[in-house]
């Protein structure tokens, strides 16, 4: 069946015999080639490789560290270009802190329109103001995204963050997919009492209160990371497994399925090899549904303050923390609700290609 | 069938009890108690109120003792709420996020699968790709992003709906459930559309819609008629647990409009100990979650003749 409909125009010249024709059509194979023309897809491959990259290197090129705060820079918008403000005094070493250029206005908020406009421009321009023992010049510092309330570079903190995001996504949503799947075509698969146990096993993890786990959890192994995966992804396999079990149990009185038992094929050979490659679409479709909402768990967990702790950060704890400055800085929610965005396109995009290219009954279009 | 609903209707029990079991042990095991957090009290004072509630005993006689109440439906008393019992906290915060859930079930429903629908029948096309895009910005928008937008918009420029609370708020055209109901619609709505797609695109592919295309019945009527049957079988397995979830409460949803209802109950009754109320909702959850994918069970096989043997 799986040979017959997947007819490989893209298969190497085998000896139509045997084990060999199998392996000249492997479904991966198939899958990539087919992946390969579809733009859409690929498109969102790259972005999402290049987001990836991003957040894995970035954080090493840019000039600031995540945590260090500069409180006199406090929710600078990216517009706004950074002053060095250097005091001298009698003793000791100069003392210098740096000011967005709006707020260098506040700074001289008692002096008149004009004359504040004339110094505003005097900097700008690259030259220095002096007053009294304090200089000012335009820094060479640049806040590409602006800063937080606390004077952090957001950009800095937006790539640390997708660090996390990303992290806790995929490792969750594989747990969740390696769980979720063989559970569920397991169930469906062997029907009767079996299904019974397995399904009910998973209601009662379903019922069970998510929060008292985790606090649990993080109270007799100490807060980590690696818990906060387990954890979600110990709660986010139970849909998969009845979505991937509804499939199979649609998908096993087929016919290619009793001409697969009647060959004598095992069981585990019939689940991976005939019946989860046919539900492969909704896997990939809920796997790219489980990506966001994993990501989005970890910052109601952070909520909660059992996610991830200051100073680091998540783009999910980011975006609620951005949501709340709206109105002030909307920056703060705009570039990491981008880059979650973003993300979620490009894979979004890429799953459904996936799904395309893993469909076995596609290669007929 | 009806054999098949009774039977799981009867491993509901056995269901409830291991949740019950595991939940109360597990409040055992997690450090703090109830009055650790209270303020001014003398540990004579926390010693009485330990006795008072019978957390002094052995654990396993306060677990035998508070079966043979819950047996006969007593959840007991709660310990934050020192007038009320389980059941009348319950009692009063469940049927308003029963409001806002049915409401939010509803919009998510009509809107994912319209979305899901439209976007399958033109795969590949402008009118697959806008109703995606629009879906995915759903998921994107976090509930916690979501609700604050439409609390600015619609509570407080437009003046339709309330921005926070529940009661005694008729003074604005629309119900305190509309605005909680369509920030957690939406982004199951966005849920929803993906897997429809996904799945009537599985069946659109299959045979037998090849043989109704060459028989030459209307594409509406494929779609409608032959595709839909099986192409929503995802979606019926997603919405047991979805319906089950949304009626029981969003906890962020309900924090962001301030509403009363049993999301919120639960995460306070975890964080202040109050172990009655979290076995008590634990165990009304477990039952909601049971009796609904029994119900999706049911519906998925009525939908899809090929299970049914």
């Amino acid at each position: 069946m799986r040979d017959s409909t997947r007819a490989a125009p893209f298969a190497d010249p085998v000896p139509v015999q045997g084990e060999s024709l199998e392996r000249g059509s492997s479904l991966w194979r198939d899958a990539w080639l087919r992946l390969q023309k579809n733009r859409i897809a690929l498109f969102g491959l790259w972005t999402f490789m290049l987001i990836a990259i991003l957040c894995l290197g970035g954080p090493f090129f840019t000039s600031y560290s995540y945590e260090s705060t500069e409180i006199s820079l406090k929710a600078s918008a990216p517009t706004e270009r950074i002053v060095l403000r250097t005091e001298f005094r009698k003793v000791g070493e100069p003392r210098e802190s740096y000011l967005a250029l709006s707020s260098l206005e506040d700074e001289f908020l008692e002096r008149s329109p004009a004359e504040r406009r004339a110094i505003k421009e005097r900097v700008q321009n690259g030259n220095e103001f002096r007053e009294g023992n304090a200089a000012y010049r335009l820094s060479n510092q640049r806040h590409v995204f602006g800063t937080d309330p606390l004077g952090r570079d957001l950009l800095t903190r937006v790539l640390i963050g997708g660090r996390i995001s990303l992290a806790v996504g995929f490792a969750a949503t594989l747990v969740s997919i390696a769980i979720g799947v063989v559970w569920g075509a397991a169930a469906g698969f062997a029907g009767g009492k079996v299904d019974t146990v397995m399904m009910r096993f998973a209601d009662i993890l379903y019922a069970l209160p998510f929060t008292v786990i985790v606090i649990l959890l993080m109270v007799m192994f100490g807060r980590n990371f690696v818990l906060l995966f387990v954890a979600i992804g110990a709660v986010e396999w139970l849909n998969m497994s009845r979505i991937v079990r509804g499939q199979i149990i649609a998908l096993k009185n087929q016919e290619f399925i009793e001409a697969a038992i009647s060959l004598g094929l095992p069981a585990y050979r019939i689940m991976f090899r005939h019946l989860i490659p046919n539900v492969m679409g909704s896997i990939i479709i809920y796997t790219t549904l489980t990506v966001p909402n994993v990501m989005l768990l970890e910052a109601v967990l952070s909520f909660l303050g059992l996610g991830v702790q200051p100073p680091l950060s998540s783009w999910g704890v980011l975006i609620d923390e951005g949501s709340r400055t709206m109105e002030t800085s909307p920056w703060l929610l705009f570039f990491p609700a981008v880059f979650f965005t973003l993300t979620l396109f490009s894979l979004n995009f890429l799953g459904d290609g996936l799904r395309d290219a893993l469909d076995p009954k596609s290669s007929k279009d | 069938m009806i054999k098949i609903i009774a039977g799981r209707l009867f491993q509901l029990i056995p269901v409830l009890w291991i949740i019950l079991t595991l939940t109360f042990f597990m409040t055992k095991i997690v450090p703090g108690g109830p009055f650790s957090a209270e303020r001014q009290a003398t540990p004579e004072v926390i010693a009485q109120l330990n006795a008072y509630y019978g957390l002094d005993k052995p654990v396993w006689q306060q677990y035998l003792r508070y079966l043979s109440k819950v047996v006969m439906f007593d959840f007991g008393p709660s310990y934050t709420y020192q007038s009320e019992s389980v059941n009348e906290v319950i009692g009063r915060a469940f049927p308003i996020s029963l409001q806002i859930g049915t409401l939010a079930f509803c919009i998510a429903l009509v809107i994912g699968v319209t979305a899901g629908v439209i976007a399958a029948a033109n795969k590949n096309k402008l009118l697959d790709y806008l109703p995606m895009s629009i879906s995915m910005l759903g998921i994107c928008l976090p509930t916690f992003v979501l609700g604050p937008i439409l609390a600015l918009v619609f509570g407080l420029v437009l003046k339709l709906a309330p921005v926070s609370g529940w009661y005694g708020l008729n003074y604005v055209p629309l119900h305190p459930a509309v605005m909680p109901a369509v920030t957690l619609g939406l982004f199951y709505a966005a849920y929803i559309a993906r897997l429809t797609r996904g799945g009537m695109l599985d069946i659109l592919n299959q045979d037998f819609i090849r043989t109704a295309r060459a028989k030459g019945v209307p594409e509406h009527e494929i779609i409608f008629r032959h595709a839909s049957r099986g192409g929503l079988l995802p979606v019926v397995a997603f919405l047991g647990p979805c319906f089950a979830g949304l009626i029981s409460g969003s906890f962020v949803v309900e924090k962001v409009f301030n509403v009363p209802g049993l999301g919120q109950e639960f995460i306070k009754s975890v964080f202040n100990r109050d172990y009655p109320l979290i076995l008590g909702t634990v165990v009304f959850f477990g039952a909601l979650i049971v009796i609904f994918n029994l119900v999706s069970d049911v519906v998925q096989l009525l939908l899809d003749p090929r299970s049914r043997n």
